[in-house]
């Protein structure tokens, strides 16, 4: 597709909505629904102030430094169990047990045990968005294709040269879609950690806010996270592309015949 | 390895007096446990294979050819019974092997370019750069593939994408090289150009080469000597020499009287064999479908 036209089917709904937005609104008078030029104007008075430096950033450092060790931990759990078959099998319980507590729960006991910072909120953030990266990247592991697996043994490649050539890029399909979910998941995590015991970030901010009545103010962080979430699929979706460009072209070439 | 050694009794066929054999198999059994019982898939099989030679092995569906292979090619240990490469024995895949698998799609890596993928069993080897490229260029040249290098494979057809995996194995300069089935997947002019080429390079570069086919007319026309083997437990039915002229073509050599005369023999052999089976003596273990 041609880049103008790609532009165009990306901004379409967004600006449609906002019309609609705009001419529902015209004569409300309801306190808690903002107009669209009232939001930008509070938007950029709460965002590009003070608040960037003291709320915005300390809380995509938080998700960032959550969503790496996330990958990498999900990663590297994920190839062992995946190629150790014991250990899959003794692991297997458990991960389910694991995976089926819902991640807000652990706050509280977080909060006691690890105490208010930085480190509590980055641990939740990895306790509940490692599951989709970890899962995947067994499965990923997993199905390495078995003619493969002999071609690289006839050849006598084996240990680091194996896992970098065959494993972990045929594990990559599986490993991106974990990534994709576990991402989501980290960003409502972040923002639960936030809404907790925090003195910082969007999640404090917005409860803050709400607490004040400071309707318009409130809408606009929602819109931040909003936004957040967005760039970060982008960047994602950009990666996924580059390091998975073989991907697509074996799924066309294999649909077409 | 001295001679007298490898001529223990009559089972062992006197193909090569003069040379100690690149590829012994003697006494192979291998049986797969499944539920409620076993399946024999290879029964005894012992044959010498001499270096350079190139020999097709030929039988039935389920004869536990590619068992076989992969019990040579050190993927698959076997029940009873040994195999030795140049006298030592196969406890797991030599370095001296290359495997050619029936599955060109699957054998090869579709996030490497054809150029790396024939580079990796190189690197791994830690062959430095420049004989590295030496190798791989001309190993594209050999299966006339120099003109898509950095293609991946899946953009190649069937019959180019296991020329690939060819290549691949010429690059590694085996001893031996397996193939598997190779050309069961491609149609059949892209198979009669991927014979001629296997001639080529057997020819070529002297390697000894075991081809493992369902295909009678093939065996006939590839080897210099093909292995019958029977139907399901298996063992070698006939150890033919197949006596045609070294140069070969599809049009000349298909046509001859001799190539009809053996290929109707190995025929009837296949037949015999599956008769056997039906009516020969049940085999002590259990029978189950076949692998």
């Amino acid at each position: 597709m041609r880049y103008p036209k790609r532009v165009l089917h990306f901004l379409g709904l967004p600006v449609l909505l906002i019309a609609l937005w705009w001419v529902l609104t015209l004569g409300a008078t309801n306190f808690f629904v903002p107009k669209p030029l009232e939001l930008l104007q509070t938007f950029w008075a709460v965002w590009a102030g003070e608040r960037f430096l003291t709320d915005f950033v300390p809380s995509v450092l938080r998700l960032l430094v959550g969503l790496g060790l996330t990958i990498l931990l999900g990663v590297v759990f994920g190839v062992l169990i995946g190629s150790v078959r014991w250990l899959r099998s003794l692991t297997e319980p458990m991960l389910e047990f694991f995976r089926a507590i819902p991640p807000p729960v652990l706050v509280p006991l977080l909060m006691l045990l690890v105490g208010i910072n930085d480190q509590m909120k980055i641990i939740v953030i990895i306790s509940g968005a490692i599951w989709p990266v970890l899962l995947n990247t067994i499965e990923g592991v997993r199905a390495v294709d078995p003619v493969l697996s002999d071609t690289f043994r006839t050849y006598s490649i084996t240990g680091f040269v194996r896992l970098r050539h065959l494993v972990l890029p045929g594990a990559s399909p599986q490993i991106m879609t974990g990534v994709r979910q576990s991402t989501s998941i980290a960003l409502i995590l972040m923002v639960i950690s936030e809404m907790f015991g925090s003195s910082s970030g969007l999640g404090f901010t917005i409860v803050l806010f709400q607490r004040a009545f400071a309707i318009p103010e409130m809408w606009s962080g929602i819109v931040v996270l909003g936004l957040l979430g967005l760039a970060l699929s982008v960047i994602s979706k950009s990666i996924e592309n580059r390091l998975l460009k073989w991907y697509s072209g074996l799924k066309e070439v294999q649909h077409a015949s | 390895m001295p001679v007298n050694v490898l001529n223990d009794g009559e089972r062992i066929p006197d193909n090569s007096a003069s040379e100690p054999p690149m590829l012994s198999v003697k006494g192979l059994r291998k049986v797969y446990p499944v539920p409620g019982g076993e399946i024999e898939a290879v029964r005894d099989l012992t044959f010498d294979i001499a270096p350079g030679q190139l020999v097709c092995v030929v039988g039935p569906s389920g004869a536990g050819k590619t068992t076989l292979l992969k019990c040579i090619a050190g993927l698959l240990a076997p029940t009873s019974g040994s195999i030795e490469l140049r006298g030592t024995k196969v406890v797991g895949p030599p370095h001296s092997m290359a495997v050619v698998f029936q599955e060109y799609g699957r054998s090869l890596l579709p996030w490497m370019s054809v150029r790396a993928n024939i580079e990796l069993p190189l690197k791994n080897q830690r062959i430095p750069r420049a004989e590295r490229t030496k190798l791989v260029d001309d190993a594209l040249a050999a299966v006339e593939l120099s003109h898509v290098p950095d293609s991946y494979p899946w953009q190649l057809s069937g019959g180019m994408q296991q020329r690939v995996a060819i290549a691949r194995a010429v690059a590694y300069r085996p001893e031996v090289l397996l193939m598997d089935e190779p050309f069961a997947a491609v149609d059949a002019q892209t198979r009669a150009d991927l014979e001629d080429l296997v001639r080529h390079i057997w020819q070529k570069l002297g390697v000894t080469i075991i081809f493992i086919t369902h295909d009678i007319d093939e065996s006939v026309y590839l080897g210099e000597r093909v292995l019958v083997l029977s139907n399901s437990p298996t063992v070698v039915q006939e150890d033919l020499t197949i006596d045609l002229p070294v140069d070969r073509d599809q049009l000349t050599t298909r046509s001859s009287a001799r190539f009809n005369e053996l290929r109707g023999h190995v025929y009837e052999q296949i037949q015999l064999a599956k008769s056997r089976t039906l009516s020969g003596p049940i085999p002590a273990t259990k029978k189950g479908h076949k692998s």
